[in-house]
């Protein structure tokens, strides 16, 4: 029986080896290829830049273009986010600009944004950004996210008569529009996509591959 | 054997799943981000462990069981045979559950989900053909 088998256990250790060197293989964001590309000129936005943080002297800015209802851009948000935010924006490493790019296919995508937009009126958009990305759960798969986003809001702190003004009267929609057609225009295909340097990478980086990425723009300066 | 292979396939597709969950890995290859849209849903956990990390426990318990059935001094125990049926019923019931969490509560499809959820109702399958094969097995002899 146990010779007879022999080319079964054959099978199965191969099946093993394959499964283990994909999985490998997958283990590491933004490859080589996604990182050749060489970023496009300056936006023509007006002087609406996106949503910044950091030290305008930083050696090294990085663009993010994100989704609200992406669940890699949450991922990057959750995991890498805070560690972004001490150790090399908080240090003036990085100046990152966030900019919105709500996908045409996320039904949710546009209130969200709207509603961090709004909240970005009154100072708080980052809060709104964290606030949106770690409850992800809560409003992503609603069918009337409104409310559920109005709750995150309010969990900011923020003026909500000011809030509820801003969502119904939509007055960042055309800015959002334009975002994503800028985005689109850019060639960005993926979200999220930063742009670091003269470099574009997509996914969501883990913080050491993104680390190496500003030590390397910050060097060819 | 239909066990044995398609519990190590399983497998894969768990410690794939699970492996991204605490961010080892970069981008799921999934096409449109339903699979990440399931696995970032609070229902990807439950107290606080990964959903797809129990799917590597019981995988790997079902390889270990159906490669033991497969000894020649084991191969007319019963034992094995349970195990496997066990470990895949709890398995199909979950994997029904993920399966109505995906379709109802979550509205987005996990391809990887859906893959291990037709594995495990086939090892299932398998084992309930086994059993009935080795009763009959017991009566002959």
């Amino acid at each position: 029986m146990a010779g007879q088998l022999k080319p079964f256990y054959i099978g199965l250790a191969l099946v093993a080896v394959a499964g283990a060197a994909l999985i490998y293989m997958a283990r590491r964001p933004g490859s080589e290829t996604t990182v050749a590309q060489t970023a496009p000129g300056p936006v023509d936005l007006g002087d609406y830049e996106g949503h910044v943080m950091g030290s305008d002297s930083a050696p090294v800015t990085i663009i993010e273009y994100a989704d609200f209802e992406c669940p890699a851009c949450a991922q990057f948000a959750i995991l890498t986010g805070p560690d972004v935010k001490q150790r090399l924006v908080a240090t003036g490493r990085v100046r990152w600009i966030f900019r919105d790019f709500p996908l045409e296919g996320h039904r949710n995508s546009m209130p969200a944004h709207h509603a961090a937009q709004c909240a970005g009126e009154q100072g708080k958009f980052w809060e709104m950004h964290d606030q949106i990305f770690f409850n992800h759960g809560r409003w992503v798969t609603e069918r009337r996210p409104e409310r559920p986003l109005r709750d995150l809001a309010a969990a900011t702190g923020i003026d909500m008569r000011r809030y509820d003004d801003c969502m119904s009267s939509g007055r960042y929609m055309d800015r959002l529009n334009q975002l994503r057609a800028d985005a689109a225009a850019r060639g960005i295909g993926s979200t999220p996509t930063f742009d670091i340097g003269n470099r574009r990478v997509s996914g969501a980086l883990l913080y050491d591959d993104l680390k190496k990425l500003v030590d390397s723009a910050a060097a060819a300066k | 054997m239909v066990s044995a292979a398609l519990a190590l396939i399983g497998l894969l597709v768990s410690l794939y799943l699970w492996l991204w969950k605490i961010g080892l890995l970069g981008a799921l290859a999934c096409g449109d981000g339903a699979c990440e849209r399931v696995q970032l849903s609070p229902y990807a956990q439950i107290a606080g462990i990964p959903v797809a990390f129990f799917g590597v426990v019981g995988y790997l318990g079902i390889l270990v069981a159906s490669l033991a059935g497969l000894q020649d001094r084991l191969v007319h125990r019963r034992w094995p045979t349970d195990a496997i049926l066990v470990l895949a019923g709890i398995g199909v019931a979950f994997s029904g559950y993920l399966t109505y969490l995906e379709a109802a509560v979550i509205h987005a499809w996990c391809r990887w989900c859906i893959v291990s959820a037709i594995i495990i109702v086939v090892i299932f399958g398998a084992a309930i053909a086994g059993r009935m094969g080795w009763e009959r097995e017991s009566v002959s002899r």
